[in-house]
């Protein structure tokens, strides 16, 4: 079935819907991993976004039931060359366009994503629509222009979870906190405090293979109550959107960071460096893949990584703060520690999914940062 | 920590001659490494006897040794030069053996050199199956079960613990002669046995078999910081069984999950850092079940490898030169990335398209083997396409293959489909398994059973499946719907079918008409390719080079500069008759072109080579060399010219077309080149200028061709009018071996006469190559072939200068050269044979373009006669050029052509007019002798200086056997003949001792060279029967490696070798040294 996808600058692109009729918006960026498709459909970092796939054949190995970042597909829409009907691999459960039309997200294939992509390098991500019942590109650039901005959305209150849960060795188990707030950690390693702003899975599962105990909250758990679950050490997720927005959250975390070793990741690094008191801005296009390289400058050893953050932060006048990664193709920060206290983040995701496994010390890094 | 300063001079191994399994990517490799460290001011000295190399240019290294490979040669350079350090890595396995040898015999520690790159043990871990094992189980990976067995009870005890199917993998067999596969006890019982027979050390190896498994090999590179990167997956169409180098391969891998991919990323690093590659690029290949996705190491080269030449292509990253700067000290982070100039070499590749790679083969050039895939590579060369999906890529692939196919089709048979026929056709892999999965979907066979027969991926066999239902689609729409532009269907269907690869001639195919229709429709509906970038990040960069490929998509990034450009069309694949000589022409013309201030664009589609590397031309077309393709890279270019006569045959063939679509072609005219290669044509002209041709005629009939045998005499050369390249040629010497030629070989048609020449026995030949502007012609090379006439050029041994003919009979051939270069107009090269008999010089062919022999006329003259070729092509004047004045001479060079016998068991290793080697080796001394001992070695004959020397030769070569016989017996060999040569030996007094002929029971002839004891084995024969006879003698000789050779010319030389040897000791010089002592 015909689709058209349109950016809000007017310029538009063909392609065929294979979920059927529809029509989807959001801001279109692109994803240069070679693999992976379902860790990034199901990745809490894309809502509210399209992400158009630089491969140009997906779908090939399906779907399964393990490769998920989240309990639901969370991308707004998504953009591939060719999407392969019947797929081959062992543990392959279903196609992914079976997939997607089971989540009611729409997948376009035929587009000329390199057109695309090199479109989005040179003018930085955008807006789009892509439909099958708006045949006028023109009238579809006029629905992307009045879309919202990334810039200043909160969706990370939208991503992540409403009530607190535990990450058990089968998954996520609603968590129940006591009358007084405190809560029953039931196995013996370090606790930890979770705050989900559309944390992907992976992090839980590396955590939890570290040995630590976790309990997941929601973004606006307060300090007190905080206090009152008594954990060894607090992590701050992944998640979508503009940290500079999240002054509530900023707020909570420099509370946090006082009593407690604190750790983030993407978002969560974002949101650290800004309680820090360090700035934000809107990467160009943003990194989007797995073939990032990152040097740590503690060891001077390169690490391949995935990428997926579309602002960066500036600490460079904070000199409490120590920058401990940077990405070697265009230099921005992708890691920092404090000098003196036990916190330290993370631009990229050390826990993959999809993408190398290099940085995996960090999460043991961190149990250690918090046992100290 | 930039480079290192404490090495100043540099040894690199290259790879030596093309053989199956190694060829050009080692030259491609190696001038990669050469030109890196020249670039970071390391003095570099070179190793490869391959003249046909871009890297032995004597311009590229310091110092550069064109002497054979092997240990005791490379000492005594090792002894001259003093390098600090050698970098064992880039020169295939040869290069690395080479090293290890010379690491173990101590050379290395005694004059100070360094390995750098790998070291020994490291060599040692990855190579050795025991070792490798050991260290594969230390990092909790697993490899196939396996076991050593001496004798039949060893095998048989190890049935206990290896289950069936089992692979039998003899020890030190010239690649994998006598392997086989073991379905069952019985099995096990017949190719054991053979297996042990045929290993030199009675040792095979029995492994469990993960046949029809998934294979997959990813390419890593290494920097001394214990960085690692992987640079490409691929992903083999072929599943396990079948050498990866004769699998159809795809790049990136298809079919893994990122959780699959990454535990395969994760063990590739592991390896890395177990087996402790310190630096540069290795690859290392699984297997996974398909079944439950269990995953097996199968192997890693410590080196770069074909693959890595592949991984390179594939993603624009360049492995070779990258591996060669990590290895003098330099981290991936510290090497820019050339396509980005943003970003460093620390990164992953990732790629937007799709890349396939076919490898090509000959199974026509060698009759009795069989066209049977397995565990021993059999390929002679690839191809590889890129395409924006898997499907276009594979079309691309095919009609890039240059086999007469034009995508994935097949010519079916009328009537109901016979699948039975297709199923036995599909259960054991062969050469042109994917056409006949076409032909099985067409008859509509279903995936799974396919799958069943196959264990090709059902990913795989869909988009074959795909393929074919477009393919119906468009058979049907043609019956339905009228082909006109104005029809609204046509559009989507045809913009549908481009985009899946179909090309022109494969659509007219399919709708019953020409190509030009097709194309003519295409572009009255606009629908022509657009070009995409190689560029390693997938579009997330800006990316600088040059490098290109034609999709159907619907924007456009590329646009053609505003320059004058000059086009080069490549040779495409490999293939026995055309191979890295006309690479290395292409690649001097672009070379000549950047000298001359103007831009080249390069189109080939063979990623072996250096012409495809990205800065070798301006603009690199990755693209097949199909009309189509050329034509439209043309219109889109727009060149002032373009170069038809350097890639060999491929372009040649579309000269005319080319011409006739009114493109100009620059050089020598189409016209002149019909005129040589026209049989009535080339005979007006010989006429036109007197010259000597021996007697021939042109039969349309088997009776025809008997009256002509009759009247010009037997021996005849007859050959079928159609084929190119010696095919199907064969030497005559009666009306019953005649009959038996037609039966054979014909089909007698009006339109496919059969050529016969008179066959002049014992005649010498001469090639000649030349070069011409249209006025003056220099005569560069005039080449004594060693073998008499009857064996093709290209597989007989050639001397500059030449040694036994006369003056004034050169100076005739010299006469014969210009006329005929005048007569012909030809501006560039022309090539030409003639042959010597009773004083008479008779001009056997004449081919007015680059030949086989320029790359070492070239290296043995110090002229460089492609670069020259391309200024006269573009204006230049000889007078001015003056090639002349840059003629070097004072030393004999000798060509020798190597060949690939050992692939193919069963195959008469007998020379004949059809060519058979694969590549071709130099030696260079200032005796004749040497030079010819050094050609032998460097084609991996190691002459005796001691033993025995076994002689059986035929009636008429008996007296030509007494001179190298007593020269033999003179210097100590002793000498075993059979009965009627020993007779004769011993009436001219020299001592021989009786063997048994095969027949003549036992201990025979081969008894004896299986016992070693014989060190040189002459031996010759003349018509059918005998050499019949004598065929199982020469395959033992190869099979047990005992040097041999099958004409007198050879002995003689040989004598004469062993007699210089004696004298002056083998000595090494550089080029360098040889030019500039030169007169």
């Amino acid at each position: 079935m015909r689709a058209l996808l349109a950016l809000e600058d007017g310029t538009w692109f063909e392609g065929r819907s294979f979920t059927g009729m529809g029509e989807a918006s959001g801001e279109v960026i692109f994803n240069t991993g070679m693999t992976g498709y379902q860790e990034i459909l199901t990745d809490p970092s894309y809502i509210g976004q399209m992400v158009c796939m630089t491969y140009p054949l997906m779908g090939n190995y399906g779907v399964n039931s393990e490769d998920v970042e989240s309990e639901k597909v969370q991308v707004a829409g998504f953009i591939t060359r060719e999407c392969c009907r019947i797929p081959s691999n062992w543990r392959a459960t279903q196609s992914l366009p079976d997939y997607l039309r089971g989540h009611k997200i729409m997948g376009v294939e035929g587009v000329d994503t390199r057109a695309l992509t090199t479109h989005i390098r040179k003018f930085g991500a955008m807006r789009g629509v892509m439909s099958t019942t708006e045949t006028d590109p023109g009238k579809l650039a006029g629905k992307a222009q009045q879309l919202p901005r990334m810039e200043g959305l909160n969706l990370a209150e939208k991503a992540g979870c409403s009530r607190p849960f535990a990450w058990t060795e089968w998954g996520p188990v609603q968590a129940d906190l006591n009358q007084d707030g405190s809560y029953d950690w039931p196995g013996i390693g370090p606790k930890i405090l979770v705050y989900d702003y559309g944390i992907k899975w992976n992090i839980l599962r590396l955590l939890k293979a570290q040995g630590l105990e976790i309990l997941v909250v929601p973004w606006d758990f307060g300090f007190e109550q905080a206090c009152r679950v008594q954990p060894h050490g607090v992590f701050l997720s992944n998640g979508p959107g503009d940290p500079a927005v999240m002054t509530k959250s900023i707020q909570i975390i420099s509370r946090l960071l006082e009593k407690f070793p604190v750790a983030g990741i993407c978002l969560g690094h974002q949101l650290l460096g800004l309680a820090m008191g360090g700035t934000s801005f809107k990467l160009k296009f943003g990194h989007h893949g797995m073939n990032h390289p990152v040097k740590d400058l503690s060891t001077g050893k390169i690490e391949i990584s995935s990428q997926n953050h579309g602002f960066c932060v500036n600490i460079e006048h904070l000199d409490y703060l120590e920058q401990t990664h940077i990405n070697l193709n265009d230099n921005t920060l992708e890691g920092f520690r404090h000098k003196s206290k036990p916190l330290m983040a993370i631009q990229y995701h050390p826990e993959a999914a999809s993408g190398p496994h290099d940085s995996r010390y960090f999460f043991s890094r961190y149990r250690e940062m918090v046992q100290a | 920590m930039p480079k290192r300063t404490d090495i100043k001079k540099i040894m690199l191994i290259g790879s030596g001659p093309i053989i199956i399994g190694q060829a050009c990517e080692f030259d491609y490799s190696g001038t990669q490494a050469l030109k890196a460290l020249k670039e970071e001011g390391y003095q570099v000295v070179l190793v490869n006897s391959n003249p046909a190399t871009i890297m032995t240019d004597p311009d590229l290294a310091d110092q550069t040794y064109i002497e054979p490979i092997e240990p005791d040669t490379v000492a005594r350079i090792i002894a001259r030069e003093k390098p600090d350090a050698l970098l064992p890595t880039l020169g295939g396995q040869t290069g690395l053996n080479t090293a290890v040898a010379l690491s173990e015999n101590g050379v290395l520690e005694k004059h100070g050199v360094e390995l750098i790159g790998a070291s020994l043990p490291v060599i040692q871990k990855a190579e050795s199956r025991e070792l490798f094992r050991k260290a594969m189980e230390n990092i909790g990976l697993k490899v196939p079960k396996s076991g050593i067995a001496r004798n039949m009870d060893e095998a048989r005890q190890w049935t206990k613990s290896i289950a069936f199917p089992i692979i039998i993998r003899p020890a030190y067999t010239l690649g994998g002669t006598g392997g086989g596969i073991a379905y069952n006890l019985e099995d096990l019982e017949e190719k054991a046995a053979y297996g042990l027979s045929c290993s030199m050390t009675n040792e095979i190896m029995l492994e469990e078999s993960v046949l029809g498994w998934k294979e997959f090999e990813l390419e890593v590179m290494r920097d001394k910081n214990d960085n690692c990167v992987i640079i490409c997956s691929i992903e083999n169409l072929d599943p396990m069984g079948v050498h990866t180098g004769d699998s159809i391969t795809v790049a990136p891998s298809q079919t893994l999950t990122d959780r699959e991919y990454q535990a395969m990323r994760n063990a590739s690093l592991d390896i890395m850092r177990e087996i402790g590659v310190e630096t540069g690029g290795s690859n290392v290949q699984f297997a996974v079940n398909p079944e439950n996705g269990e995953m097996v190491v199968i192997e890693m080269n410590p080196r770069v490898s074909r693959s890595s030449a592949l991984a390179s292509k594939a993603t624009g990253f360049p492995i070779a030169k990258i591996a060669a700067k990590l290895a003098v000290g330099y981290t991936l982070d510290e090497i820019p990335n050339d396509i980005t100039r943003e970003t460093m070499a620390s990164f992953e590749p990732t790629i937007d398209y799709c890349v396939v790679k076919i490898p090509r083969f000959t199974f026509e050039k060698f009759p009795g083997s069989q066209d049977l895939l397995g565990t021993s590579m059999k390929s002679v060369g690839e191809t590889m396409a890129i395409g924006r999906t898997c499907k276009e890529a594979l079309q691309k692939g095919l009609r890039s293959l240059e086999t007469g196919h034009i995508g994935l089709t097949t010519v079916l048979s009328p009537g109901k489909p016979d699948l039975e026929d297709i199923r036995s056709r599909l259960r054991f892999p062969h050469s042109l398994r994917i056409f006949t999965l076409h032909e099985a979907f067409m008859a509509g066979m279903e995936i799974q059973e396919l799958y069943a027969l196959t264990s090709i991926d059902p990913w795989f066999l869909r988009q074959i499946q795909d393929l074919v239902q477009m393919e119906k689609e468009l058979r049907t729409f043609s019956l339905e719907h009228s082909l006109s532009p104005e029809n609204p269907y046509l559009r989507p269907v045809l913009t549908e079918a481009k985009t899946l690869g179909f090309g022109d001639r494969h659509l007219a195919r399919i709708w019953k008409k020409d190509e030009a229709f097709v194309r003519n429709l295409r572009r009255e509906l606009g629908i022509e390719p657009t070009y995409y970038l190689v560029d390693t990040c997938a579009g997330e960069f800006e990316a600088y080079t040059p490098y290109f490929y034609s999709t159907y998509e619907k924007s456009r990034e590329v646009f053609p500069r505003q320059a004058r450009k000059i086009m080069i069309l490549g040779g495409g694949p490999n293939r026995i008759g055309q191979g890295i000589e006309f690479d290395y022409c292409c690649v001097h013309a672009a070379y000549a072109l950047r000298e001359m201030g103007l831009c080249s664009i390069m189109v080939n589609s063979n990623p072996e080579t250096v012409s495809t590397d990205y800065d070798t031309s301006d603009f690199l077309y990755f693209e097949p060399l199909t009309f189509e393709d050329v034509m439209n890279i043309i219109e889109f270019e727009k060149p002032e010219g373009v170069i038809v006569q350097f890639g060999g045959q491929t372009p040649l063939n579309l000269a005319v077309p080319l011409l006739q679509a009114g493109v100009p072609i620059i050089g020598t005219s189409p016209d002149s080149i019909d005129r040589a290669e026209d049989r009535e044509r080339f005979q007006a002209l010989i006429n036109k200028l007197g010259l000597l041709q021996p007697a021939n005629g042109t039969a349309r009939s088997i009776e025809e061709a008997r009256i002509i045998a009759a009247d010009i005499g037997y021996p005849v050369v007859v050959r079928p009018s159609y084929v190119l390249g010696g095919r199907a040629m064969e030497i005559v010497y009666d009306e019953e071996h005649l009959i038996t030629y037609f039966k054979n070989h014909v089909v007698v048609a009006p339109e496919h006469p059969i050529l016969l020449d008179k066959f002049l026995e014992g005649a010498i030949e001469v090639d000649v190559d030349a070069l011409s502007d249209g006025n003056d012609t220099y005569v560069a090379g005039i080449m004594e072939h060693i073998e008499e006439a009857g064996v093709h050029s290209g597989d007989s041994a050639c001397v500059i200068p030449p040694h036994t003919i006369e003056q004034d009979i050169i100076r005739d051939i010299e006469a014969q050269t210009l006329s005929l270069a005048r007569e012909l107009f030809v501006v560039g090269l022309i090539n030409i044979q003639f042959a010597i008999k009773d004083g008479r010089v008779y001009l056997l062919e004449v081919n007015p373009r680059a030949s086989r022999t320029v790359p070492f006329v070239s290296k043995a003259t110090s002229v460089p006669l492609a670069k020259l070729a391309t200024r006269v092509m573009m204006g230049g004047k000889l007078k001015d050029l003056d090639p002349w004045s840059m003629r070097k001479q004072g030393y004999f060079s000798v060509k020798e052509a190597v060949l690939p016998f050992g692939r193919y068991p069963g195959v008469d290793v007998l020379l004949g007019p059809e060519m058979k080697s694969t590549g071709e080796v130099m030696g260079i001394d200032y005796g004749m002798g040497l030079a010819f001992m050094k050609g032998q070695m460097g084609a991996g004959q190691m002459l005796p200086e001691k033993g025995c020397i076994c002689i059986s030769v035929t009636e008429k070569d008996k007296s030509d056997c007494l001179e190298p016989a007593r020269i033999f017996h003179e210097m100590g060999f002793s000498i075993k003949a059979t009965r009627g040569t020993a007779a004769f030996l011993q009436e001219n007094g020299i001592p021989a001792q009786v063997v048994n002929k095969v027949y003549e029971g036992r201990p025979n002839i081969i008894d004896h060279i299986k016992n070693k004891e014989i060190d040189l084995l002459i031996n010759t024969s003349s018509g059918k029967k005998t050499k019949h006879d004598s065929s199982s003698l020469r395959q033992a000789a190869v099979l047990y490696r005992i040097p041999y050779t099958t004409t007198m010319a050879a002995a003689r030389a040989m004598a004469s070798a062993l007699y210089e040897r004696a004298g002056r000791g083998l000595q090494v010089h550089s080029m360098q040294e040889y030019y500039n002592n030169a007169g």
